[in-house]
């Protein structure tokens, strides 16, 4: 095939020139990383100056404060950049940490079920009914959450009684804490479930015979030796789906209740039917707030804190299945 | 690869169950014989099993009804408009090119630059130093949240430099455009591309690339001749997926491409750039709109649009069976 060469000069893509060229595009890929972490921490820096680590604590109502900021942008105003958000900060906390808790649980025997226990027309439906699951766009589930789940929430589960009480403070329409925890948790533990059926799988043969020969029934076999020595991809797929729920916007942003209000534990069981409002909802909410300078710098802000903390979360999750690599026969 | 015990990685059609011999573990051991505890483990295995065929089968049927109920031919080929009741205010037709466009457009940045990162990582990737530094770059993409990624779009299309990719006026550019969208939805797409190339060419074998230095080809003709045809399943795997990505994200729409359930074209521009360059909407944003806690507040058209919306993510699915499919039927290079 000559059309690689040209007569004179030899070949046309010589390696050389192939490798520099894709060198400087990886570059450019690795750049444009570098220059977004940067971009964004710029733009919300004002915000966490004025604040310091008072940013992150709790103290007045955020609605209110995020609107002040927002007037104060229009002409003639003082920015005012006051801003906690730790309503915000701890309805995220509580929405991924319900889902990744019950996702968790359900996706490893979801996993141990697919790859040891299922037979196998069994787990040929749950694969591709997993993949499916997983390629559900979250608006859909957003869509299905406030027409289905919400306002079963609100009519059937929560009781007028528990309305009454805490008419007061905030109203429970089904908009709430519960809805968002049980979408969140179908969006994520598909993600799981591929993740901890690849780590399962590449564990070695050997060593399951070995327990199998010993005595040990399947069942006790594949929980302490398979899943054991899984657990780098266990550890690898809920960290990734930590970081896909933290940044997980509109789906919550439709059906967590859009409500600067940070449900508390202490109150008993109704908290779980409270409205807030995570991080990521936040900046969707208010994103036609961006041409005003201190909420522009605000949102960058919230921006800033899911960049890095999504991040974190990624890279842990890439180094804990680089591990992996070490065990298993792949 | 996998133990002799589990089932192979990718769905092979369902097996005819009651007829087929039974797989060798079931024949290894049953769960008579388990403590109580045990079995319960097992029946726990069963019942979530079931409950995620169950919530999958009620996703389909809930929209599926709602879909039929509702879609009408009409609304597939008139645009939004204005109006009081869900009857006068239109279909939908431009949300669906929308989605199109930026799908097209997404994939076609996202394609070429995952392919060519996945080959310099498994083909070059010397400075070792900069692999691994671009290694967990397209890690830390993959995590970034897309909302992360649209507040960065923001930023880089307003700008002056890149004013000629939006609207603008007297100075102050606009920012929103199919472009804006489509440039940041490549990146949403771009880490899964990568990953499933990646895996492609690793699991071509050295004898292979060494049989092709052996004839006196480059390396870089190698790469183009043989290894990116042999990993074609996985590239067009990771291109699936990553269109699932695209048409699938709505945050990145709703801040780059607008508010409006119109195309915007910008005036004194020709013909396919005057609407790229303004904003638009898809399929995605319509649905977030029109939903009970959206704009429009039009539940019955956004059950339409989700149905539709459901139906392109069933065929992008369907695609990736079938590639695996075929490629499982050609064989490995291991076999």
């Amino acid at each position: 095939l000559n059309e690689e060469y040209s007569p004179e000069y030899g070949p046309r893509w010589s390696d050389q020139r192939v490798e520099r060229m894709l060198g400087v595009l990886v570059c450019a890929v690795v750049g444009l990383l570098l220059a977004m972490i940067v971009t964004v921490f710029v733009r919300a820096w004002p915000s966490f100056s004025h604040n310091g680590l008072a940013w992150f604590g709790p103290g007045g109502s955020v609605d209110d404060q995020l609107n002040a900021i927002f007037l104060s942008g229009q002409a003639g105003a003082e920015y005012v950049y006051t801003f906690h958000a730790w309503p915000l900060i701890w309805s995220t906390i509580l929405i991924t940490g319900g889902a990744i808790l019950i996702a968790l649980f359900s996706a490893l025997f979801v996993a141990v079920f697919i790859v040891e226990f299922a037979p196998e027309w069994m787990s040929n439906i749950l694969q591709p009914v997993v993949r499916f699951l997983a390629s559900v766009p979250s608006v859909i589930y957003g869509l299905i959450g406030v027409v289905v789940l919400v306002p079963f929430i609100g009519n059937h589960l929560i009781s007028e009684g528990q309305k009454d009480s805490v008419a007061g403070v905030i109203s429970l329409t089904g908009y709430s804490l519960l809805a968002a925890i049980v979408v969140l948790t179908v969006m994520i533990a598909p993600l799981m479930v591929s993740i901890f059926s690849d780590g399962l799988r590449s564990v070695k043969p050997g060593w399951v015979e070995g327990s199998l020969a010993l005595g040990v029934n399947r069942w006790r076999t594949t929980w302490k030796i398979v899943v054991r020595t899984a657990r780098p991809a266990i550890v690898a797929g809920t960290v990734l789906a930590t970081a896909r729920a933290i940044g997980e916007a509109v789906m919550l942003a439709m059906i967590s209740g859009s409500v600067g209000f940070a449900p508390n534990p202490a109150d008993g069981l109704i908290f779980i039917y409270e409205p807030s409002r995570p991080l990521a909802p936040t900046i969707v909410k208010n994103i036609d707030q961006l041409s005003s300078p201190p909420a522009n710098a605000t949102l960058f802000a919230i921006a800033t804190v899911l960049l890095f903390s999504a991040t974190l979360f990624s890279l842990t999750g890439w180094l804990a299945r680089r591990s992996m690599r070490k065990y298993g026969s792949a | 690869m996998g133990s002799s015990v589990t089932t192979p990685p990718a769905a092979p059609p369902p097996a005819p169950a009651p007829s087929s011999p039974p797989p060798a573990k079931d024949a290894a051991e049953g769960s008579a014989t388990w403590r109580p505890v045990d079995r319960i483990g097992l029946a726990i295995c069963w019942a979530l099993g079931l409950l995620f065929c169950a919530i999958a089968v009620a996703v389909v049927v809930y929209l599926l009804i709602q879909g039929i109920t509702y879609l009408k031919p009409s609304m597939l080929v008139t645009p939004a408009a204005a109006g009081f009741s869900q009857d006068e205010s239109g279909g939908f037709s431009d949300a669906m090119a929308g989605t199109l466009i930026v799908a097209v457009m997404g994939i076609s940045i996202a394609l070429p630059t995952g392919v060519a990162t996945a080959v310099w990582l498994v083909e070059y990737g010397r400075p070792i130093a900069l692999a691994r530094i671009a290694e967990s770059t397209i890690e830390a993409i993959a995590g970034i949240p897309s909302i992360v990624l649209a507040l960065f779009g923001t930023v880089i299309f307003s700008s002056t430099a890149l004013g000629f990719l939006s609207r603008s006026s007297e100075g102050v550019v606009f920012g929103r455009s199919f472009f804006a969208a489509s440039a940041m939805l490549s990146l949403v797409a771009l880490p899964l591309i990568v990953a499933s190339t990646r895996e492609g060419l690793n699991s071509i074998p050295r004898h292979v690339r060494e049989a092709s230095y052996a004839v006196g080809k480059t390396k870089a003709a190698t790469t183009r001749r043989i290894l990116l045809p042999a990993s074609r399943p996985q590239v067009a795997t990771g291109a699936m997926l990553g269109l699932g990505r695209i048409i699938g994200d709505t945050a990145i729409i709703v801040v780059l491409l607008g508010a409006t359930q119109n195309f915007a074209p910008v005036e004194g521009a020709s013909f396919p750039l005057n609407y790229l360059r303004g904003a638009g909407t898809t399929l995605t944003n319509f649905v977030y709109e029109a939903s009970p806690t959206g704009n429009l507040n039009q539940p019955e058209k956004a059950y339409a649009a989700a149905f539709v919306l459901l139906l392109m993510v069933l065929a992008l699915n369907a695609a990736v069976d079938v590639i695996h499919r075929r490629a499982r039927k050609v064989g490995t290079w291991s076999s």
